[in-house]
């Protein structure tokens, strides 16, 4: 660990917590229906979409209904995704590298993969996908992922915000306005840069160069930039490339890169924010984040120092300066581990580096924070709807604690939205200890492992953490493209996302039925230093109740056997 | 409910053209107009003829060149489409070796390599960076130390005085961004070519 890996982290916080505040004013003008810098461009554009599409701005909706209109808008976008990767070999448009069809399973999995936010990359972009499915298919499903878990965080911060109401919000106008004012402008500014730092941006073919050897090497380009703005802002993570973010054409300077890792929280941390000014307590959204940057900061530090401590058995053949394997060098530790917390507390996904090349603890934390249901700013949108579940958990332990009824931000806290909570929290474990469990007893699905022993199990956990976290990053040795696990996959990514999103908008419904009530003397103050540590707790109890003997079966029984001195065969 | 499903064809279509179509073309307009050399991939040219990328690893394993990071990128094999074999610094198909820090497979690979390089120079401790296989398989730097290291073979194989080797190679080092951001790193490809123009003005 050096000082100079200590002032990047450093100065990190800092810019996070400088736009949290400016970025959330932003998005709380957008979604409170206010004009803004661009509306004399977009508001044009906003109307015509919805006099086409028939949708009366006043109008808003019931939870139940906005919850439908979000999965019809999805059944279209699945459509779309999954014909295009079909048809791509009939298509004589932007496919310079004649990609052939995806295969059905292969297409099916990607499909639900790019619709739940999730990215899981079953596939080589540059080896499988035309130009056309990278844009329209895989960029436009960047957007409206992104754009879904936004609009229904902010569904259910008008839950808590609003008192004796009916309706959350408008699903339609909240997600054209979440595209056209956040999302798109932020893009392109951000994409230019990108190319300005060396990422490609072309149509033309894929580059033949004459090496100096005297040898032929064929260079993979493409609209990249396009797609990596909004991968990242958007906490997608689904890379253009194989590699992802460690490819030289997606995040080609430590510059660039340390600017998608700000991009990666930018939104939910703002989200944060947002919920402050509607509830009417900036302090409200302070507290939350606070607890989001003790998490934050507790991985970072560990995973810096197993990475920087290096491995056993390469350190014990003299090599020294940390675990190298499967990282950038123009990374280095530092910007590789930073990287590899970040993408995982939020559900983007995108990898500078191969966890699966981690040390035992190090790698660990990738796993645990997505276990922890990417909380941690989280998701654009999902992070802070899964974050407000533990709240209320938390408030609720809290109330039996002194013996009151509970209550948030002056909504009391009764025993549906604990229930809706827990299901919304129970569902996580079930898919991804489930899955695990069945794959780990399916011959077949363990000779798809790249290693054996413990880390095998590990690959085959964090392939389920992720796919049901939708987050997406891997440890990338499992040979996930097989009928087995494109399906199963399938079936964790669409649960671990619409099951989580149905009990938080009947949460949502239900809270913004509810009168306010004025905090009194008993009420639980919720922006002070004793909340901010109980939801800590409580998010590190359930977690470690519920996913440590998973754990201790993969990286901590290798790290045991590292120290040890003991190496597996390959299978 | 019926009510809802015109919205969701309508916006479904119009925002797939706007940021599925409409925004990646016009990105691509602008950043040609404004950056074409990034925006084409930061080509090298020689003599009129694409060399590389500044930005792509390039598969070196003469001894008159700088060599790279090992690469685990794979290729499909010719004669069995099902299976793939190894294919260093494959640009059309980016990857890592996956293996992890109990794998055998990683500690005799890394293993073969150090006995080699220790022959190579028996004085120099050999660089963590010079073992151990990238995260894309096209990592295009190595460490100035990794530079350092192999500066005797190179100047051997090409006659040079080693000095002038590792002058080169020092006025290759680049530093980190803004004094802060990245590692001191070597650009192979560019390093290279130096060395190739440099023999030419003997």
């Amino acid at each position: 660990m050096t000082a100079l890996g200590w002032i990047q982290i450093l100065l990190y916080c800092v810019i996070i917590v400088a736009i949290t505040p400016v970025l959330g004013r932003y998005m709380t003008r957008v979604f409170n229906g206010e004009p803004t810098l661009l509306s004399f461009v977009l508001r044009p554009v906003e109307r015509i979409i919805y006099w086409l599409g028939g949708v009366d701005e006043r109008r808003e909706q019931h939870w139940l209904m906005y919850v439908v209109g979000m999965l019809f808008f999805h059944v279209g976008g699945f459509l779309i995704l999954y014909l295009l990767m079909r048809l791509q070999a009939l298509i004589p448009y932007y496919n310079p590298a004649r990609q052939s069809a995806v295969a059905p399973d292969l297409a099916f999995n990607t499909a639900v993969s790019f619709i739940t936010n999730t990215n899981w990359q079953n596939y080589g972009g540059e080896s499988t996908m035309s130009y056309l499915v990278q844009m329209v298919g895989l960029t436009h499903q960047n957007y409206l992922s992104a754009a879904t878990g936004i609009v229904l965080a902010v569904a259910l911060i008008r839950g808590f915000a609003r008192h004796s109401a009916r309706t959350v919000g408008n699903f339609w106008v909240d997600v054209t306005r979440c595209t056209l004012y956040i999302l798109l402008p932020i893009c392109i500014v951000y994409a230019l840069f990108l190319v300005w730092q060396g990422i490609p941006q072309t149509l033309g073919e894929y580059v033949n160069a004459a090496t100096l050897e005297g040898g032929k090497q064929t260079i993979a380009v493409g609209p990249v930039a396009s797609q990596i703005a909004i991968k990242m802002l958007g906490t997608n993570g689904g890379g253009f490339f194989n590699a992802n973010a460690a490819h030289p054409f997606e995040n080609p300077t430590a510059l660039a890169n340390f600017i998608q890792i700000i991009s990666i929280f930018a939104i939910g941390a703002a989200l944060t924010n947002v919920f402050g000014r509607m509830v009417g307590n900036e302090r409200q959204g302070w507290a939350i984040f606070a607890v989001m940057g003790v998490l934050f900061l507790a991985g970072v530090v560990v995973c810096y120092w197993a990475e920087a401590s290096g491995t056993t058995a390469l350190n014990a053949l003299g090599l020294t300066g940390g675990n190298m394997e499967g990282k950038e060098l123009r990374f280095g530790i530092a910007a590789s581990t930073l990287f590899a917390v970040i993408t995982t507390d939020a559900s983007c996904g995108a990898v500078n580096a191969m966890h699966d090349s981690f040390t035992a603890l190090g790698g660990m934390i990738p796993l645990i924070n997505i276990q922890l249901g990417e909380i941690i700013f989280g998701g654009v949108g999902s992070g802070l709807y899964g974050m407000l579940i533990y709240v209320i958990i938390s408030i609720f332990v809290a109330g039996l604690m002194v013996g009151r009824t509970p209550e948030y931000v002056g909504k009391k806290i009764e025993s549906k939205e604990v229930k809706m909570a827990m299901l919304a929290i129970l569902i996580l474990p079930l898919m991804y200890l489930g899955w695990t469990a069945v794959a780990t007893v399916v011959p077949f699905a363990v000779a798809q492992t790249n290693n054996s022993g413990p880390h095998g199990f590990s690959e085959i956990l964090y392939a389920y953490t992720s796919m049901t976290g939708n987050n997406g990053s891997a440890f990338a040795g499992l040979s996930g493209n097989t009928l087995f696990y494109n399906l199963t996959g399938a079936v964790a990514m669409f649960i671990g996302r619409f099951w989580m999103i149905v009990p938080a908008m009947a949460i949502a419904g239900s809270l913004v039925a509810k009168k306010s009530i004025p905090p009194s003397a008993g009420t639980f103050p919720t922006t002070g230093g004793l909340f901010v540590g109980l939801l800590v707790g409580v998010i590190v109890i359930i977690g470690g109740l519920t996913f440590f003997p998973a754990l201790a079966l993969g990286p901590l029984v290798e790290h045991l056997a590292i120290s040890a001195g003991t190496l597996y065969s390959a299978n | 409910m019926l009510r809802e499903i015109r919205p969701a064809i309508v916006l479904v279509i119009a925002l797939t053209l706007i940021t599925g179509l409409a925004y990646p073309l016009a990105m691509t307009g602008i950043a040609q107009a404004l950056f074409p050399r990034q925006a084409n991939g930061s080509l090298i040219e020689r003599d009129g003829k694409v060399v590389g990328s500044s930005l792509i690893g390039q598969y070196f394993k003469d001894d008159r060149y700088f060599h790279g990071r090992p690469s685990a990128t794979t290729d499909t094999d010719p004669n069995d489409p099902n299976k793939t074999v190894p294919a260093p610094y494959n640009a059309a198909n980016s990857g890592a070796s996956n293996l992890g820090p109990t794998s055998k497979a990683l500690i005799d690979r890394v293993k073969a390599d150090l006995d080699t390089l220790k022959k190579e120079n028996p004085s120099t401790p050999v660089p963590m960076d010079l073992v151990t296989t990238s995260a894309s398989g096209l990592d295009p730097d190595i460490s100035p130390e990794a530079a350092f290291f192999q500066a005797p073979r190179v100047a051997k194989a090409r006659n040079l005085p080693e000095d002038r080797v590792r002058q080169l190679v020092t006025d290759h080092i680049e530093g980190r961004t803004l004094g802060l951001f990245g590692e001191p790193r070597v650009n192979v490809l560019a390093l290279n070519l130096a060395l190739d123009e440099m023999g030419k003005g003997q």
